[in-house]
């Protein structure tokens, strides 16, 4: 079966959070120089539900991502981690894209790249987290959609996924084609082999620009980023030991009337 | 567009009752009704509601329209969001509000494309701005790093899923007047394509994560499942809940129900203590509601720290013991 997945490169969201920048002119984060360029995790864990299915189903897996050209790195290495094959959608007037024009671009190059049985989505983007790439480009593609999903079997043509609610699991059923977003429910996402990692570097990527994919005019625009303030300073409990900082925490919390 | 009046929010029961997030979605719906100079209507969508949707009106609704069917009995994203869609067309509101709840994040996305409108998710802050008269939406980015407001100019409903108790619900009364209408939205059964087969609840042991007063949670540091006992002990002599963040559960250390985080449970309990925890972005975004903040982690540059209110630089095995028995003798004395 063909399956799909979107993945997105982003700013190493795992940096200790002074070390977090914005420019509030160009309202985005700043990447400074010894932030790495990663893959949204939750794109990763689309990615592992992708191959945890190709481990016992013959499967195709096409990785697709809308980004700049470093995003090959990503793709590269969703192809090491066993992907078939990856496309690059890149330009300048992707750039500003929201949840919509994403949505659209991707579900262009979904059109354009084939048949497919199931699309794999992270929930959200590591960066934006705006949520909604998934379930958009699934309604401009007029297939079937559920979000959250932990655990996925291919059945008759379609599929069952255990969707993740509040307070537990609902069973769904959805025929082909479909798309299906992960969250961290799905696993960890598997590490590629070295050998591996050597053969996706050779790899050849194609990317598709504004004149293989129209550009699309954002929905949602973006008036205002900013880091709100913390005015807090943390009251560290003295002590000679460990233990004895224990018991002062307590008393410290008993004076706070918290316990 | 200028035929566009009104604020709908999209509610949601609980037992018969209204979910907390429906009176917080009223509570903001009620200010920006306001700001618009316009009405208040509230939509329920499932099968044998009428008695507890009508509890709306006294929350702060003017209308409480009511879809009770047998087939939207369960929530799928294809009836509800094929049944709001219907009632867009008829009641064409200028904003429409959903809780970023399980169907929430799930319906909002669909229904906002299938309406050829824009969406913020997440949101913490919604205010009609006095000169545009747009809906200004606040939102949590870069995993509760920053905040970011947007606008939409020209989709329309302006469309916006808030945040569970991000907003203040209204006081109740008794006394408020109001309509409730039944709305038939007419579905064509063969457009649901999904089909629910099954449900599982978690195994809550105890006070639910959520409702706790007192939430502990477990981190990296932990190191292994046996560790989280000690902080299940701790828990029910303090009559509160374990949660952790993504590293213990992806171990397994614990159940995944246990999660604290931006795509886990949200917690706002009077005293949180986080224990050998980084504090990284997307924890804190579970949990900065917590009244007080208290963290124990032996690395003092640990992220958590700049959020807490108490912090212990030291190896948590040393520290919790001594915690546990000083607490308990605070608590049990007379």
């Amino acid at each position: 079966m063909n399956i799909t997945v979107c993945v997105r490169e982003i700013l190493d969201p795992e940096i200790p959070s002074k070390a977090f920048k914005i420019d509030a002119e160009a309202k985005r984060a700043v990447k400074l120089p010894d932030v790495e360029l990663v893959i949204s995790d939750y794109d990763a864990r689309a990615l592992e539900a992708a191959l945890q299915i190709k481990d016992s189903l013959e499967s195709k897996i096409t990785v697709i991502s809308l980004g700049a050209e470093s995003a090959k790195n990503v793709i590269r290495r969703c192809i090491a981690m066993g992907a078939d094959e990856g496309i690059l959608i890149s330009d300048p007037s992707f750039d500003d894209s929201d949840s919509f024009a994403t949505a659209c671009v991707l579900a262009e190059a979904i059109k354009k790249q084939g048949d497919f049985e199931l699309i794999l989505c992270g929930i959200q983007e590591g960066d934006w987290d705006a949520g909604q790439v998934g379930s958009g480009i699934a309604e401009l593609l007029s297939i079937p959609s559920v979000t959250r999903v932990g655990n996925i079997e291919v059945k008759d043509g379609g599929v069952v996924v255990e969707r993740v609610v509040a307070d537990g699991r609902e069973t769904l059923e959805m025929p082909f084609p479909a798309l299906v977003t992960v969250s961290s429910e799905i696993g960890e996402p598997r590490y590629p082999s070295i050998r591996r990692v050597r053969e996706a570097s050779k790899q050849e990527i194609p990317t598709w620009n504004a004149q293989d994919i129209a550009p699309v005019i954002p929905r949602n625009e973006l008036i205002s980023l900013f880091i709100p303030s913390r005015e807090l300073e943390c009251e560290f409990i003295a002590g000679e030991t460990p233990e004895e900082m224990g018991s002062n925490l307590a008393l410290k919390l008993r004076e706070a009337k918290t316990i | 567009m200028t035929d566009r009046k009104g604020v709908v929010i999209v509610g949601e029961l609980s037992d018969d009752n209204l979910a907390p997030i429906t009176t917080e979605l009223l509570g903001i719906g009620r200010k920006l009704a306001g700001d618009l100079g316009q009405e208040l209507s509230a939509v329920f969508i499932g099968s044998g509601i009428g008695q507890a949707a009508g509890e709306a009106v006294f929350f702060g609704a003017d209308k409480v329209y009511v879809i009770d069917k047998p087939l939207f009995k369960d929530y799928l994203t294809d009836s509800y969001v094929g049944a709001l869609d219907r009632l867009d067309k008829q009641l064409k509101p200028e904003v429409l509000l959903l809780g970023h709840t399980s169907s929430g994040r799930d319906l909002a996305p669909r229904l906002a494309f299938r309406l050829g409108t824009g969406l913020s998710q997440d949101c913490i802050e919604l205010s009609i701005d006095p000169g545009t008269r747009l809906l200004q939406k606040t939102k949590p980015v870069y995993g509760g790093n920053a905040l970011a407001v947007y606008v939409c100019r020209e989709g329309r409903p302006q469309m916006a899923t808030v945040r569970l108790k991000a907003m203040e619900p209204l006081a109740y009364d008794a006394s408020r007047k109001g309509d409730i209408l039944p709305f038939d939205p007419e579905l064509d059964e063969a457009t649901i394509r999904g089909k629910l087969t099954g449900r599982e609840k978690d195994e809550i042991i105890g006070v639910k994560l959520e409702e706790a007063n007192v939430v502990i949670c477990g981190g990296r540091g932990i190191g292994d499942p046996e560790s989280f006992q000690q902080l299940e002990e701790l828990a029910r002599m303090l009559g509160g809940a374990v949660g952790a963040t993504r590293p213990p559960c992806d171990n397994k250390w614990c159940p995944a129900h246990y999660q604290v985080g931006l795509t886990g449970k949200l917690v706002s309990p009077l005293l949180y203590i986080g224990v050998a925890l980084s504090g990284a972005s997307q924890h804190l975004a579970g949990m900065s509601g917590s009244k007080i903040i208290v963290a124990i982690n032996k690395d003092p540059e640990a992220n958590i720290f700049r959020m807490a209110r108490f912090g212990v630089v030291a190896e948590y095995q040393k520290v919790l013991p001594a915690f546990e028995k000083k607490c308990k003798g605070l608590l049990y004395k007379t």
